[in-house]
């Protein structure tokens, strides 16, 4: 193990000696019950605790973050002034085949600026390591020393100590929204990257999508195309179909078991429902590639058809079924917040059930149902799996449901998939979608969370 | 006077617990009939029996004789989307449905086929806004939302909502402990006026008002039905001491 | 009442019979409406049948394997090159030459050099190995003839499941007629056994699909899990604790609220391009590693966690928070000693709902990297490794026919693990609504 290895375990040990310290420090403050002190001993231990290993634990996770980044700076600066590079060969390259283990060949250096490259990865890291652990022992000591001499009678410790922890779990509650925009700005950056070397306008309303011979970025516009409107029309094409039938399936079991069934049926069917929803979806996927697909296939031979083996159909089938509890739960939950009396005054008026249901819990309860479909959708346009598995690649603009589509999570992950070079063209147009996926099925959560809560308060 | 429902010996249990014990009571047409008591006494699931909403709520089981016009409407062949147009129902709480004023009347003629043409439709939902009193306040905004309007005016539209499938008994329970005293004293009136065409029976948990709309009062306690009679003889000279101990609030 | 007009009878009539054939279309459009729920519920649940029934059926195929009994010579100067027995020489000796010359032995009339190839073709690398590992565990076997059961090729194993390969071309079928003719003999007479293929639940991925196992994908999963577990887990409960207990009403605990419910519904692909260009660029984490793909299932699980504590928390009575606060304990000691542990439970259900979803998840780690082909079992957290969805991906895509088997089984074993953690978060919440 190496020496930063070693600092993570020592961390535990800081921490337990320092709260040690504190709370006898404290206790010998009493002197024997004499001197009252504001909070419990146990509380100046966890002040010092805090204060002896939160910063050592800072410099780790900062070391987690940047750590790798500065070996490889130094490797690549000493693997260029070696003078070892042969012609053609990158001193950057070299440290990519000293992490994926290709620097060896049979256990010899596969070349001498390989030799110096694992050499100085080597000494980076004990000398990083070094420089690490001496930044630790002292930003832990000062921070302890700090706080012992901050140990008096009127300090008022516990409060101290809940505040940091508050600030702690305020801090966690922020991770969320560093995802967040963590996931916008990786996104936009690299689509930023993208969109220098093909035009935004080419990109949505472009037809032509071919990205695969693109291979190396200067080959950009002569054969790569990048008009994403015939994998925008695909990723509609099977949302469309997996809509048809996710809706009417989703939301006529919700008002059947609502409305008709007996508690006894209601029992035993809802959790079979879940566990639709919680069938992973590269299970529906291969169930739509292996099974489905051949089937709808033979049957459009029977019948005269002509299905693609990887027809929009079945990835669209497969995917509906998916989404059906999806919809069902939600569509429920609109159904059930429409109040009693509402359907009483209804049945008293002399109606029927499907009265009740069609015009007067229906229209009550469509601004949730809507959200419900809406979310439905998002959940649709950014399934993955099942169409990687199920629809094509060729990128076709069709309305044709027995021909092969490609969808926009399709594309993201073939582009990323394989032998990847970070700068070419083909790579940053995932981000690019990626980034459209993001933004497109944002606007539509938004759209239906609103809608949702709008619709639950007005009956609350 | 001629007796409209009738029951005779109705049990009622929702689950294991028995909700009504034998209840025998005569409803004359064409009369209010006011059923009080201290809550829980089964009076408003009396009232659900006379036109079967209590099918609606699970576990719930009845037993005994209920008639209309001598029939009875717990007969297998009866039918109770029917039953329901012949008995309608006004709810303690207004529950218009989300939907103009025009389609809260229209509806109950829409779903039984009342009105042939639109401009018979137009006159039924004018006609029953006038009997329930309501028209002169919401004629000209026929289009706004059933809820847009006030509690008082709420409970008037689900009554106008009641008589436009012309009924010829109209259960209310509660009408009146939603609203204000004003609006209170303007469907107490109703009701009185409402009596020369139907046939009512209305459940309260006041006395007064009991007392100011109500030809005959029946008393129900623990799940019992103790007195009935005229209002007038119930209120000045019950014949049990549980209904005088009642009326003149030592419980309840 | 005696007042009806004069003539009303017969228009009562009249509407009575219009009333009445409207009723009667009104019923049949209740039943159609009754039915139409039923279908739905009906479509749903054969959908569901359809899809297990499916799986078992194609899993039938993985569950055993085909085997032939040999007599082999176990001849030392193949076996132990180095003629020393160490374990190092033990593991150098060619045990295919010994299988493929037990095999030939059962066929003396086979002679021709391609022919014979032909013929070793049925036999599979997992029989070398096997026969490798007895050696190395046995040595004083060397010299002596041994009666051995070899793993048969996942084409021999096919036909003799009786897959036929009837309208592909004689020159593209993968067993030919001689070879088909020589396994024939061999069951006839009676050298052929099927039995249980224990090994897929016990090695790692394999090109060949009669050695392939899950073990590799198992493992995989299970450090994957682990390192989501470790992030989502303590930062999903303290970020509830703080929005539930702690946190003022301002605007930016409205936008972290808002923010965490869209959370919860980005697409998950799109958390593995955060990975992607987060941790593996910006970050230079290993590809393919267990720690990263935990890290981006993590980051996705992480809403779901903090909305069922949340809901777990708040279902918890504010007495119990007044209790505390009453006896003098400060809001912190009150959330730390009373609520939390009352809402544990909830939360623990969370939780495993959570880990349940993110072991199914695939999309993301495809963008990580886990996709890679990787036959040695990862022990550690950075050791390159795929996960069992995965692994379930790559087979259903892999061209021999004899995968497809592989792969359902796989899905079997994956549905295997939800369930379990489904059933614990059932008894977990159980346990709960009984003691409250």
């Amino acid at each position: 193990m190496d020496v930063i290895g070693w600092l993570w375990l020592g961390l535990p040990l800081l921490a337990g000696a320092a709260y040690w310290l504190g709370q006898r420090q404290a206790l010998a403050l009493t002197d024997g019950g004499r001197v009252e002190i504001h909070s419990l001993p146990q509380h100046y231990g966890q002040l010092v605790l805090v204060w002896a290993a939160l910063p050592p634990l800072l410099i780790l996770f900062a070391w987690l973050v940047i750590g790798s980044t500065l070996v490889d700076a130094y490797t690549v600066a000493a693997v260029e002034s070696s003078g070892l590079l042969t012609e053609g060969q990158s001193a950057s390259a070299i440290v990519v085949d000293v992490h994926t283990g290709m620097a060896e060949i049979d256990g010899a250096d596969a070349s001498p600026a390989h030799g110096a490259a694992q050499a100085a990865i080597a000494r980076a890291r004990g000398m990083f390591g070094i420089a690490l652990a001496a930044l630790v022992a002292v930003a832990g000591g000062a921070g302890l020393a700090y706080a012992r001499r901050r140990i008096t009678p009127e300090l008022r410790a516990r409060n101290q100590v809940e505040r940091i922890l508050t600030a702690g779990l305020m801090a966690c509650s922020i991770v969320a929204i560093v995802t967040t925009i963590g996931i916008v700005l990786s996104l936009f950056f690299e689509a930023i990257r993208f969109f220098e070397l093909t035009s935004p306008i080419e990109f949505f309303f472009g037809t032509e999508w071919s990205p695969q011979t693109a291979m190396r970025s200067d080959q950009v516009g002569s054969s790569g195309r990048f008009g994403a409107v015939p994998v925008f029309a695909g990723t509609l094409l099977i949302t469309s179909i997996a809509m048809s039938i996710a809706i009417p399936v989703g939301l006529m079991s919700a008002i059947y078991l609502a409305f008709y069934a007996g508690s006894a049926t209601r029992i035993w069917v809802k959790p079979v429902l879940e566990i639709i929803a919680g069938i992973p979806t590269v299970v529906w996927g291969s169930f739509a590639a292996l099974t489905l697909g051949p089937k709808i296939r033979g049957f459009g031979e029977v019948v005269g058809l002509d299905v693609a083996s990887e027809s929009a159909l079945a990835a669209g089938i497969a995917m509906g079924v998916m989404i059906i509890p999806f919809v069902s739960s939600l569509s429920d939950d609109a159904l059930n917040a429409v109040p009693r009396s509402l359907r009483e005054g209804s049945l008293a008026m002399g109606a029927t059930d499907s009265e009740t249901i069609r015009r007067v819990i229906l229209p009550a309860a469509l601004p949730g149902i809507v959200g419900a479909f809406l979310l439905a959708i998002s959940r649709a346009v950014g399934e993955t799996m099942i169409v990687v598995m199920a629809a094509g690649l060729a990128a076709n603009l069709t309305a044709n449901p027995f021909a092969a589509v490609t969808t926009v999570t399709v594309q993201i992950v073939t582009l990323l998939v394989g032998d990847q070079e970070f700068d070419s063209a083909k790579t940053l147009a995932a981000f690019a979608l990626g980034l459209t996926l993001f933004f497109v099925t944002l606007g539509l959560n938004l759209v239906a969370l609103t809608v949702v809560r709008r619709y639950r308060e007005q009956y609350e | 006077m001629k007796v409209k429902m009738q029951t005779r010996g109705l049990d009622v249990f929702y689950g294991e617990k028995q909700a009504l014990q034998s209840v025998d009571l005569e409803i004359h047409a064409n009369e209010v009939t006011a059923l009080i008591g201290p809550s829980g006494c089964g009076k408003s699931t009396y009232l659900r029996c006379l036109n079967r909403m209590n099918d609606v709520v699970p576990g719930c089981r009845v037993s005994g004789d209920v008639t209309l016009d001598g029939r009875d409407i717990y007969d297998s062949k009866l039918d109770v989307v029917k039953l329901r147009a012949r008995v309608g129902m006004v709810f303690q709480k207004p529950n218009p449905f989300p939907k103009s004023i025009y389609e809260n009347v229209a509806y109950g003629p829409r779903i039984h086929g009342i009105a042939r043409t639109k401009s018979d439709l137009d006159e039924l939902v004018r006609q029953s806004l006038r009997k329930a009193g309501l028209l002169e306040e919401v004629e000209s905004r026929l289009d706004e939302s059933g809820t847009s309007l006030s509690g008082g005016q709420q409970q008037r539209l689900c009554i106008a909502r009641a008589i436009a499938v012309s009924p010829e008994v109209i259960l209310m329970d509660e009408p009146c402990s939603a609203l204000d005293p004003i609006a209170t004293a303007r469907v107490e009136e109703l009701i009185d006026e409402l009596r020369e065409q139907f046939t009512i029976v209305i459940v309260t948990h006041s006395m007064q008002q009991a007392a100011r709309v109500s030809q005959r009062t029946a008393f129900f306690h623990l799940g019992s039905l103790v007195e009935v009679g005229e209002t007038g003889k119930i209120f000045t000279n019950p014949a049990e001491k549980r209904t005088q101990d009642y009326i003149t609030g030592r419980f309840g | 009442m005696s007042s009806d007009g004069a003539g009303r009878p017969e228009r009562r009539e009249e509407v009575e019979e219009r009333a009445d054939r409207r009723l009667r279309r009104r019923y049949a459009s209740e039943r159609a409406f009754r039915t139409a729920g039923l279908v739905a519920i009906a479509f749903s649940l054969s959908a569901l049948g359809a899809l297990l029934g499916s799986i078992v059926l194609d899993a039938t195929g993985a569950l055993t394997v085909h085997s032939v009994r040999l007599e082999l010579d176990l001849d030392p100067a193949q076996l132990d090159p180095y003629g020393d027995r160490s374990p190092d020489s033990l593991a150098s000796g060619n045990a295919a030459a010994v299988l493929r010359s037990g095999l030939a032995s059962e066929f003396p009339e086979v002679t021709g050099r391609s022919e014979k190839r032909a013929l070793g073709e049925l036999l599979s690398v997992g029989a070398s190995y096997d026969l490798l590992d007895r050696i190395v565990a046995e040595p004083e076997l060397l010299g002596s003839r041994l009666e051995f059961r070899a793993l048969l090729s996942d084409d021999a194993d096919l036909a003799l499941r009786g897959e036929t390969e009837e309208g592909v071309d004689e020159a593209d079928r993968k067993l030919s007629g001689a070879q088909q003719a020589w396994l024939a003999s061999l069951s006839e007479r009676g050298r052929i056994e099927n039995h249980w293929n224990l090994r897929f639940l016990t090695t790692g991925d394999s090109r060949d699909p009669e050695i392939a196992g899950v073990q590799g994908a198992i493992r995989g999963s299970f450090l994957t899990l682990i390192v989501t577990l470790l992030l989502s887990f303590p930062l999903g409960v303290a970020a509830a604790i703080y929005l539930e207990e702690f946190a003022p009403r301002n605007r930016l605990t409205d936008l972290i609220e808002v923010n965490i419910n869209n959370l919860a519904a980005v697409p998950s692909i799109v958390f593995g391009l955060l990975g992607l260009a987060v941790f593996l660029n910006v970050f230079g984490l290993p590809r393919s590693a267990p720690l990263v793909g935990g890290m981006v299932l993590g980051l996705m699980t992480l809403p779901t966690v903090i909305i069922a504590a949340r809901a777990a928390l708040s279902a918890v009575p504010p007495s119990i928070r007044e209790a505390a606060l009453g006896v003098g304990a400060s809001p912190t000691q009150a959330v730390l000693h009373h609520v939390v542990p009352q809402a544990l439970p909830g939360i623990l259900t969370g939780t495993i709902i959570g880990m349940a979803r993110a072991l199914g998840e695939t999309a993301p780690l495809l963008m990580i990297g886990m996709v890679a082909f990787i036959v040695d079992l990862p022990t550690g957290p950075t050791d390159p490794s795929t996960v069992l969805p995965v692994q379930i991906y790559l087979w259903a895509e892999a061209p021999e026919r004899a995968f497809a088997a592989r792969t359902a089984a796989a899905i079997l074993v994956l549905l295997g693990f939800l369930v379990t953690m489904n059933s614990v978060a059932v008894w977990v919440r159980r346990r709960f609504e009984s003691r409250v």
